[in-house]
């Protein structure tokens, strides 16, 4: 019994570190292989160490020549507005169809939650030819409204989430003659932070890691994001692998240093969003 | 993040607020209504409702994409897509990616399950197995074109284990191309089932572990009889809605071959006939054949779990 308890353990361990292995041999070697010269690149294996562990030439040039910060700062521009539209939209229609019963508001939640099915990336081809009408091709808005507009699974959270808030609440604040406008910014949204955290985390993810979207909406190089950024890479620097390897570190060591400092609500935020 | 909004909408529309507050309810309630539902509504019919009416528009003409002239052709498109090869034949290739879930699930399963009891390093070994699942997309398909290219990382990793001899063209091979995009799927998603089960696993209340313990229930007994029970209706929904994620696949192979050597899925089948090949009709019925496997995929889950409740 005993002998059997160390044996599992035993095999316990040794396939957690086997998992970890796995998931982090891929990272590393990039990580190896961005701080190696072009001269090291030829005489050393793909699990060899870099010599100079302080070698950033590499990140220096895809950071300039890949024009990362271009990408980085479109990113961030169509990150926040997407995310603050997204929940100021999801939070609205949500109060509405959650504590209102009027003329057409079954239906109306009822287009929400079948729009969930429609999976985006099969309506690409139809949304294009809307999207060139708008005149928005190209735009840095083209990506705005289809990350805002698109985003039926965090109106379904909100309408979760403000359903579990007590109705009481309302009424209350309503014999002190507070507005409904006062009622949803002072009393709704403030309840709905964890809502709030959950998307912000899970669209947050999402946009930042998008490469469907910028790919195909806004080729312009001005306009590119860090995925697509990343993504012109393969062309130019097609054999240059110390040279994209420092681009793969740059475009991850941000989700790194995000996930390290929010770990608690990065989990959270996953497994609440996915258990809808 | 709330606060801030709550300002705005104090601090902006103050005059508005004010006058606005001085309506009945009656009144003020019409007003909400209408002001709060305009714009999601309008994003809604815009960017989910008209897309979909025009795709299944657009499904039955031949159309280019942009030239005035759109030939009605009615179901012709739907017969192409069924009757030639190189747009059926794309299917078969989801099948290694539906496989692959499976491996990911049970994966996932066995770690969540070793997670959620006592361990040295716990928080370290969840953040590791995690991690991947929040890596940009292009990344990954980078990291994982040096890992499998000639002389990469899993070449290296096998002439140290002395397995030398196994090392071949992992992206060059038709033979195994598909096993090693799916083993990339495996490697990006694992830790998305990982969490969920986790988080499911850690809901059950410990006393009922306690109780077993004292029963006499050893660890096997515990999986079998506590954990799968309260997973099982999450394992069932990812199993189906597996079938529309392997359909689906596009951005790994995508990125990684751009569907050479016979890795193309039916989604990069897709958006290359609409914007390589400017076939917008043929395209669009495409993806209304895949939205229609979407739907029965749906309706197969909700038949089968909607009556057990939520």
């Amino acid at each position: 019994m005993r002998l059997n308890y160390t044996v599992m353990s035993v095999f316990k361990y040794f396939t957690l570190i086997l998992g970890a292995f796995a998931a982090l041999l891929p990272l590393i070697v990039v990580l190896f292989t961005s701080l190696k010269s072009r001269a090291e690149m030829a005489r050393s294996t793909a699990l060899s160490p870099p010599e100079n562990w302080l070698n950033f030439a590499n990140y220096r040039k895809a950071f300039v020549d890949g024009n990362m910060l271009v990408g980085f700062m479109n990113t961030v521009i169509i990150l926040a507005i997407s995310i603050v539209g997204a929940i100021l939209i999801g939070t609205m229609i949500a109060y509405i169809l959650s504590r209102f019963e009027f003329f057409g508001s079954k239906a109306i939640m009822g287009l929400f939650l079948l729009a969930t099915l429609i999976p985006s990336v099969t309506t690409q081809v139809a949304t294009f030819q809307i999207i060139n009408d708008l005149g928005l091709f190209n735009t840095r808005a083209a990506a705005i409204v289809l990350f805002m507009g698109t985003d039926i699974i965090s109106v379904y959270i909100f309408i979760q989430f403000i359903s579990q808030i007590s109705q009481q609440l309302d009424e209350s604040a309503m014999l002190d003659g507070a507005s409904y406008l006062t009622i949803f910014a002072r009393i709704i949204l403030p309840l709905l932070k964890p809502a709030i955290a959950t998307v912000l985390i899970v669209k947050g993810v999402n946009i930042y890691n998008d490469f469907y979207i910028p790919f195909l909406y806004m080729p312009k190089t001005e306009l590119q994001v860090v995925s697509t950024a990343l993504f012109k890479f393969k062309g130019p620097y097609g054999t240059q692998w110390e040279i994209i390897s420092a681009g793969i570190m740059i475009a991850i060591l941000p989700t790194l240093i995000v996930f390290l400092s929010l770990q608690k609500y990065i989990y959270n935020g996953f497994t609440q969003g996915a258990v809808k | 993040m709330a606060s801030t909004v709550s300002n705005q909408q104090g601090g902006g529309g103050q005059k508005f607020a004010l006058s606005f507050a001085r309506l009945s309810y009656k009144a003020q309630r019409r007003v909400i209504i209408i002001a709060f539902s305009i714009i999601p509504l309008a994003f809604l019919i815009t960017f989910s409702y008209f897309p979909l009416y025009r795709m299944i528009y657009y499904s039955f003409f031949s159309w280019n994409g942009f030239s005035r002239n759109m030939q009605f052709i009615g179901l012709d498109n739907y017969v192409t897509i069924f009757t030639r090869p190189e747009y059926f034949g794309v299917f078969t290739v989801s099948l290694y990616y539906f496989v692959a879930t499976f491996i990911q699930m049970g994966l996932a399963l066995y770690f969540a399950t070793i997670l959620s009891f006592k361990v040295r390093g716990k928080n370290f070994f969840k953040g590791v197995l995690f991690f991947p699942f929040l890596l940009n997309g292009v990344a990954i398909g980078f990291i994982f074109m040096y890992f499998f290219r000639p002389d990469g990382t899993l070449d290296a990793l096998l002439q140290v284990l002395g397995l030398g001899e196994f090392t071949q063209l992992w992206l060059g091979n038709p033979d195994i191309i598909n096993v090693s995009l799916a083993a990339t799927s495996v490697w990006r998603y694992m830790g998305f089932n990982f969490i969920i089960f986790l988080g499911t696993i850690s809901s059950i209340p410990g006393d009922i572990y306690e109780a077993a313990d004292i029963d006499g229930a050893n660890r096997w007994h515990q999986f079998r009889y506590i954990i799968m029970p309260s997973i099982r209706r999450i394992i069932e929904l990812n199993v189906i809605l597996s079938i529309s994620g392997a359909i689906s696949v596009f951005e790994i192979p995508y990125i990684m071959t751009g569907g050479a050597n016979g890795s193309r899925t039916f989604v990069i089948q897709t958006v290359e006939t609409a914007f390589k090949f400017s076939k917008f009709g043929l395209a669009s019925a495409m993806a209304v054949v895949l939205l229609l496997i979407v739907i029965i995929v749906t309706l197969i889950q909700n038949k089968l779990f909607g009556e057990k409740g939520a």
